[in-house]
């Protein structure tokens, strides 16, 4: 018979405040198995734990629960603690009475009453609770890096740099990503390519990193230290290994289409690299639009290549490797503000984005670095800024602040005074929120210094007077409406999750909010991990992330990988399944639920009748321990450790002991 | 430590009172416990009535748990588990949707009032969706009244 004991922890006053913890430890003293209880102030400190270690000791027992937090926060400890008692970790049960029930109820008797219901149902589970021993799995020392902007480039940089091999998968034709795109960057005005290209270069000269760019992950099965990954390269019909990046097949190609990167202000062809700075700089032919693919005519850049390298026969290519961790680098897309219909998108060609304008100010970009009317390519002289278009508006946009638009806008101000000293720059802003490392001061310069003129308050409409774009907003500060005739209007619009943000989600098993950001495991204290062990998030696809932000969480990311890939073997969970043979009917109803693959057949001699016979097997490395076999057993001959069916239904039981039929 | 608690604390009665509805609530422990811990942390308040047992998945939630709750006299159950599409096991889910169409279907046929047995989807970032859940189904169980089915069955026979 189990001996059990029970420590109710106060947690400061975050559970005494609401939750009688004496009473709980009094009462508790009488449920079944329970030689002793008592409370305390800090279970998890020091002191706390060895008090349950003494105790064990003096009162002789066999099993602990703690009431106290959730166990996604101190499960572990406990586990840890118990096993330093000398008794077995599994002998523990957590009662979770603080973030289920003292931070959520106000009434002190029902949430004593209620916790008391909480201990009972631990203490009934613990009784039951077999003694397990974890088990170890070798670790796949190999980072897999998904997206390579900024974040992704830098995780692998630093994956590297710790002796571990990363690969980065990046659905473009090069890595880059947005930051590819700019001239300059906040606050201190670095050209983006002189401090993003070399780190492209390390990259891709590297021993220890991989790149698949054109490439997308398809399936990702397996669990840390083992994710089976499928990655899907998309033909290129270049060959990786011949092209040298010559660029005479794209300078001969006849087709011109409009550039993505350029965001359409440019021109590309059908045989491209997407900039000039690209790695690897290794061509890709857009299959839409390519002539010889769709109508077997021209065929002129295989005919021009020198190391003939293009092909193309080449078709989508499936591979799969193994990898010990994930990192999720996707970054983030631009919020599509058509929505706002006052600000006329698509009805003139002169209201245009913040990612217009970088590769306008660009001087390798489609403009040669001039700022002009997209409309007639004249230059631009007065230009207005919108800030917070899709932030900050729960109703038609995003809730949230993406907390860099302040920046860029006042960045885009100060470098259009610098192409032009002549330009007029206005700034529609609602507040400014410039809290980074000599942000404000930035913002201030670009006033002071620059001349660029802030105006808070909305702009409520953009309409076409004489030829001109009218610009109607209004001055709250002083009070009066404004007008402004502009040449061009730059929305900064909000940064948001990419479109398949879920998709990626689903796949990886993580979570996402209600913005589509995907979820980290905590919001202060784990923030680039995700529940999911051994995925971890960096920059813009987990918020609003400005480079310096982007750098920090992607090395932050990387030292956790490398952390994990540092061990030999990971432990893993034994909670898994269990079958007793003597009551498997060997129907494997359990082998068609399990996501896992984890359920084999396996020939036995049966005990009784010396027949053989089959039975379920379970194989612990693949289990995962979900539980759905459980279910679909219909002799219930297979079980969950650490949520066996007799333990779940004490559970009941005991809840339900002073209720029900007696009523 | 102020007084006026410790004469509370010395006067709590502690009776459960016999109107209050009971619910047990079988929460995966990867999306809807972890949601329900953000409720927690965002102090998200809402009814006591439930109490949460922790399990692996939903789909290690058999529909003989819900059973023995309302046979042995709760008054309510309430499943929850990662949306369709995202539990932590791939298809966990997929298994307790397919496995509780059915048994809702079972609790019909014998007469089980459908206000007692609950199911929803509640992700581990969705701590005001959980103490919204809790609220309504609370308030759905309450318009039931306690479970007597089990018990009057009893006296029935007897
Ligand atoms: C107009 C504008 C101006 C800015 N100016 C500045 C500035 O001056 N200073 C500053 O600090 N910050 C600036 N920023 C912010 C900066 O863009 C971000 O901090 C940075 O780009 C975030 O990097 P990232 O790698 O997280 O995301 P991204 O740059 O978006 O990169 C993500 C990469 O992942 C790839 N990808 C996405 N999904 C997948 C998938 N499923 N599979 C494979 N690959 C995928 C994408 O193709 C992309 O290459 C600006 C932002 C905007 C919008
Ligand atoms: S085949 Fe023609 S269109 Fe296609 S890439 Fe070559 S030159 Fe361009």
């Amino acid at each position: 018979m189990a001996r059990i004991g029970v420590f109710v922890c106060h947690c400061g006053t975050n559970i005494s405040a609401t939750v009688d913890v004496k009473k709980v430890a009094e009462i508790a003293k009488g449920f079944p198995g329970v030689k002793f209880a008592t409370d305390y102030r800090y279970m998890c400190s020091e002191p706390g734990q060895d008090l349950i270690q003494k105790m064990v000791k003096e009162h002789n027992l066999t099993r602990i629960v703690v009431a106290a937090c959730s166990p996604s926060l101190h499960e572990k400890t406990f586990r840890t603690c118990t096993q330093n008692a000398g008794l077995n970790p599994y002998f523990f049960e957590m009662a979770n009475i603080r973030e289920q029930c003292s931070w959520v109820h106000d009434d002190r008797e029902e949430a004593t009453l209620k916790a008391i219901d909480i201990v009972k149902l631990a203490t009934a589970k613990v009784g039951k609770n077999n003694p397990l021993q974890t088990t170890f799995i070798p670790v796949e020392k190999k980072v897999l890096i998904i997206g390579g902007g900024i974040s992704g480039i830098q995780a692998a940089i630093d994956v590297a740099f710790n002796g571990f091999k990363a690969v980065i998968v990046e659905r473009e034709p090069s890595i880059g990503g947005r930051m590819a795109m700019f001239d300059k960057t906040f606050p201190t005005l670095d050209c983006a390519a002189c401090i993003l290209t070399p780190k492209m270069v390390e990259v891709n000269q590297s021993d220890l990193i991989k790149l698949y760019t054109y490439s997308e992950v398809e399936e990702v099965s397996g669990y840390v230290g083992n994710f089976k990954v499928k990655i899907r390269r998309k033909a290129r019909l270049v060959d990786e290994n011949k092209c040298n990046g010559c660029g005479t097949c794209w300078q001969r190609c006849p087709v011109r289409l409009p550039s993505e990167f350029d965001m359409n202000l440019g021109k590309r062809k059908a045989i491209y690299v997407p900039f000039p700075q690209a790695v690897p700089n290794v061509p890709v032919i857009d299959q839409k639009h390519c002539l010889y693919i769709n109508k077997k005519k021209c065929g002129i850049c295989k005919k021009v290549c020198p190391f003939e390298a293009i092909d193309y026969e080449q078709e989508d290519e499936v591979i799969e490797e193994q990898f010990g961790a994930i990192i999720v680098a996707t970054g983030f897309t631009m919020f599509d503000h058509s929505i706002y219909g006052e600000y006329g998108y698509g009805k003139y060609k002169n209201v245009t984005t913040g990612l217009h304008f970088e590769r306008m100010l660009n001087s390798s970009g489609p403009t040669g670095g001039k700022i002009v009317r997209p409309s007639d390519g004249k230059e631009a002289k007065k230009v207005v800024f919108i800030q917070c278009v899709g932030s900050r508006d729960e109703a038609r946009g995003m809730p949230y602040c993406s907390r860099l638009c302040c920046m860029y806008t006042a960045k885009q101000a100060l470098l259009l005074k610098e192409h032009n000293p002549e330009a007029e720059a206005y700034v529609f802003y609602i507040d400014i929120r410039a809290a980074g490392k000599n942000y404000e001061e930035f913002v201030e310069r670009v006033q002071d210094e620059y001349g660029a003129t802030y105006l808070r308050g909305r702009v409520s409409k953009i309409f076409q007077r004489n030829g001109r774009l009218m610009v109607r907003g209004c001055d709250t500060l002083s009070g009066t409406q404004i007008e402004i005739d502009a040449d061009l209007v730059v929305l900064a619009t909000a940064l948001i999750a990419r479109p398949d943000a879920i998709k990626l989600a689903q796949m990886l098993h993580i979570p996402y909010d209600q913005n589509r950001l995907f979820t980290e495991a905590h919001p202060k204290l784990a923030p680039v991990e995700t529940v999911t062990t051994g995925v971890f998030l960096t920059g813009a696809c987990q918020s609003p992330k400005d480079i310096p932000d982007t750098v920090a969480t992607a090395s932050a990311a990387s030292v956790k990988a490398c952390g994990l890939l540092s061990h030999e073997k990971l432990p893993i969970d034994p909670q898994i399944a269990r079958v007793d043979v003597e009551i498997c009917s060997g129907c494997l109803a359990c082998k068609e639920v399990c996501p896992f693959g984890a359920i084999e057949k396996e020939e036995i001699v049966d005990r009784v009748t010396q027949q053989k016979r089959w039975v379920a097997k379970v194989a612990p490395s693949l289990c995962n321990g979900c539980g759905a076999c459980n279910t679909a057993c219909r002799p219930g001959a297979i079980d969950l450790d650490g949520f066996t069916e007799e333990q779940i239904f004490g559970q009941i039981e005991s809840l339900t002991a002073d209720k029900g039929n007696e009523r | 430590m102020n007084d006026n608690r410790s004469v509370k604390e010395k006067n709590l009665e502690l009776k459960p009172s016999p109107e209050k509805v009971k619910i047990a609530a079988f929460l995966c422990k990867w999306c809807s416990y972890a949601g329900a811990d953000l409720a927690g942390g965002s102090r998200k308040k809402y009814p006591p009535n439930v109490i949460v047992i922790r399990t692996s998945c939903s789909a290690r939630t058999n529909p003989l748990f819900v059973w023995k709750s309302l046979e042995k006299g709760l008054d309510g159950v309430l499943v929850s588990g990662c949306h369709p599409g995202e539990c932590h096991y791939s298809e966990g889910n997929y298994h307790t949707r397919r496995n509780f169409a059915v048994f809702r279907k079972l609790l019909e046929y014998i007469g089980i009032e459908p206000e007692r047995f609950h199911m929803s989807w509640v992700s581990a970032a969705e701590g005001d969706k959980w103490a919204q859940v809790v609220k309504e189904v609370v308030k759905t169980v309450e318009s039931a009244g306690p479970n007597t089915y089990f018990s009057k069955k009893k006296e029935d026979n007897a």
